[in-house]
């Protein structure tokens, strides 16, 4: 028996064999023929230790993601969203718990190239070209660079719509061209999950209503998994199958809300009925937190 | 319509003359600078009757300067040599150590109090040791020139390859990326701006340690022949010999200027 009670979002756990498909949250049917969850965090509980007292940033939190699928992670700032993000990164090892991407440790998989990152600040490098940054994962890496199938980095950028770019400099591009640099760059190596912490959250709201239906393009293209971490409500909705509403002090799963929408979403769905519920229902989940 | 065009065009033609000067002033200004000094100087001497032994006039020194180029260029060879290798030699040395310092915590704590106190040793009290230990020739000035090169590209360097965006950090901690990899694609080229904001300084100090290096006891380069001409009371050569000197470093400076301007064509981050 796994300790996994605290969520009762997520069906009860059992001792039956194919119980990680049931994990599946979202998913209205338990598909059998997908053997392993994208993202399946256990448990997992975050403590920082400083020299007064220690923090408890994460605790307790058990969710699955299956392959292919886009969950959003919501909460007030500092309940630990961008911790949890970074754990499935190994960027922070879990105090208890277990993680597991695609059945290998947060480690593996990051060596096995399995995981693409986002960061909510674009982290170019200043002296690398356009097309240099989308190439660096390529020439890091060391002995685990051969082993993966990787991507074309024109390609990456015409699927970003940043063809005609190459050469620039990143202090040239402005901060949501930049991001898409980033996005780019964190898909050169065909990861098959894609973190992406607070990506847009630093731009105009213009430019993030366009770069979220991009993302929604790049998603249906590329088959990959993405986790998103984000505070708006909206791109919450918008962007998730499934939305993980967190509670803050100590950062705990709230609610797990499924997205009921229609696939091929627009920015105009966002004026319907059906997603104002569904924005009232998560803005009613956050304010208990 | 036409009236307010026509009011325009004056108030244009304005603006495009003021951009025009500023163009030019930032050209010309120096070089009134420069004649002034001039001027100053051999008003100084003419009013007060300054002996020629004393200080001499800037003709005197300009006609030195042109009949005495043959010596004072043979002189320059030696010293320049001398400041380009102390020059390397510093800062590689330099970059060398910093590299190690910030890989190894426990390497800086116990040898950075050392290189402080080696830098606290004026170069005229350092030059005289490195002379009795490495003879009369060119290694002692060359020898000199980098310890003056050393500790302020140590102490840049050792700053620069430290001030790498920590999210950069983790992104080729993401990108499984090797310690010899993140030194060479992260830290080194963003120390960069830090490596050239010494290598200016250490360009025009570089010369100052061949000269220094020079004084004491040796044959040729121009701080030879500045002790030589001291001592002949010939001021003309002296002064000449300095303006030699002092248009080598800044040759030197403006050198790593223009090496700075094709190596670092992104804006550092702290502009963006």
């Amino acid at each position: 028996m796994r300790p996994r009670a605290a969520d009762r979002n997520l069906v009860e756990a059992s001792a039956s064999p194919n119980m990680l498909d049931h994990r599946l949250a979202g998913s209205a049917v338990s598909a059998p023929a997908i053997p392993t969850a994208a993202v399946d965090c256990d448990g997992v509980t975050v403590r920082f230790d400083g020299a007064q007292h220690s923090i408890t940033a994460l605790e307790n939190i058990s969710i699955a993601v299956k392959q292919g699928g886009f969950l959003t992670i919501l909460g007030p700032s500092g309940c630990g969203k961008s911790t949890l993000l970074r754990v499935l990164a190994d960027l922070v090892k879990p105090t208890t718990g277990k993680v597991r991407i695609l059945s290998n440790s947060p480690s593996q998989a990051r060596r096995k190239r399995a995981i693409g990152f986002v960061f909510q600040d674009s982290t170019l490098l200043p002296w690398r070209s356009v097309i240099d940054n989308v190439s660096l994962p390529l020439e890091v890496g060391g002995r685990h660079r051969a082993t993966v199938e990787n991507g074309d980095p024109r390609e990456l950028l015409r699927l970003v719509g940043l063809s005609g770019w190459e050469k620039s400099l990143p202090h040239e591009l402005s901060g949501g061209m930049r991001q898409r640099v980033s996005i780019a760059r964190a898909l050169v190596a065909n990861p098959k999950v894609l973190l992406m912490d607070e990506p847009f959250g630093a731009l105009d709201e213009i430019t993030r209503d366009r770069l979220n239906e991009e993302l929604l393009r790049i998603w249906q293209e590329t088959a990959v998994t993405i986790v998103f971490v984000t505070h708006s409500i909206y791109e919450a909705a918008f962007l998730g199958e499934q939305v993980l509403v967190m509670s803050s002090r100590p950062g705990r799963v709230r609610e797990i809300v499924p997205i009921d929408m229609p696939e091929s979403r627009r920015l105009a769905m966002r004026e319907s009925t059906r997603f104002v519920k569904i924005a009232a229902h998560l803005r009613a989940v956050l304010e208990t937190c | 319509m036409a009236s307010i065009v026509e009011s325009a065009l004056p108030d244009d033609n304005a603006i495009v003359l003021a951009r025009r000067w500023k163009h030019w002033r930032s050209r010309v200004m120096p070089l009134v600078g420069i004649f002034t000094l001039i001027f100053v100087w051999w008003a100084l001497i003419r009013v007060f009757n300054v002996k020629p032994f004393v200080a001499p006039t800037p003709f005197v020194v300009a006609e030195t300067l042109y009949l005495k180029s043959g010596v004072l260029l043979q002189n320059l060879v030696p010293t320049a040599t001398e400041a380009f290798f102390g020059f390397l030699l510093g800062n590689m040395t330099a970059t060398v150590v910093a590299t190690v310092f910030v890989h190894k915590r426990i390497v800086q704590e116990s040898f950075f109090p050392i290189a402080v106190l080696f830098n606290s040793i004026p170069v005229v009290a350092q030059a005289p040791i490195l002379v009795l230990l490495l003879g009369n020739g060119i290694e002692p000035k060359v020898a000199i020139s980098a310890m003056i090169c050393f500790f302020p590209t140590l102490v840049n360097m050792v700053r620069g390859l430290g001030a790498v965006n920590p999210q950069a950090l983790e992104l080729m901690h993401v990108l499984s990326a090797s310690k010899w990899e993140v030194f060479t694609k992260l830290r080194l080229q963003s120390s960069l701006p830090y490596l050239f904001s010494s290598l200016k300084i250490t360009a025009s100090t570089s010369v100052i340690g061949a000269i220094v290096g020079e004084w004491i006891g040796s044959q040729f380069g121009l701080g030879a022949l500045i002790i030589q001409a001291t001592f002949n009371f010939d001021s003309a050569l002296l002064y000449a010999t300095v303006a030699v000197g002092s248009c080598f470093s800044v040759s030197f400076f403006l050198f790593i200027i223009f090496l700075e301007r094709m190596c670092i064509r992104w804006q550092p981050a702290s502009h963006a």
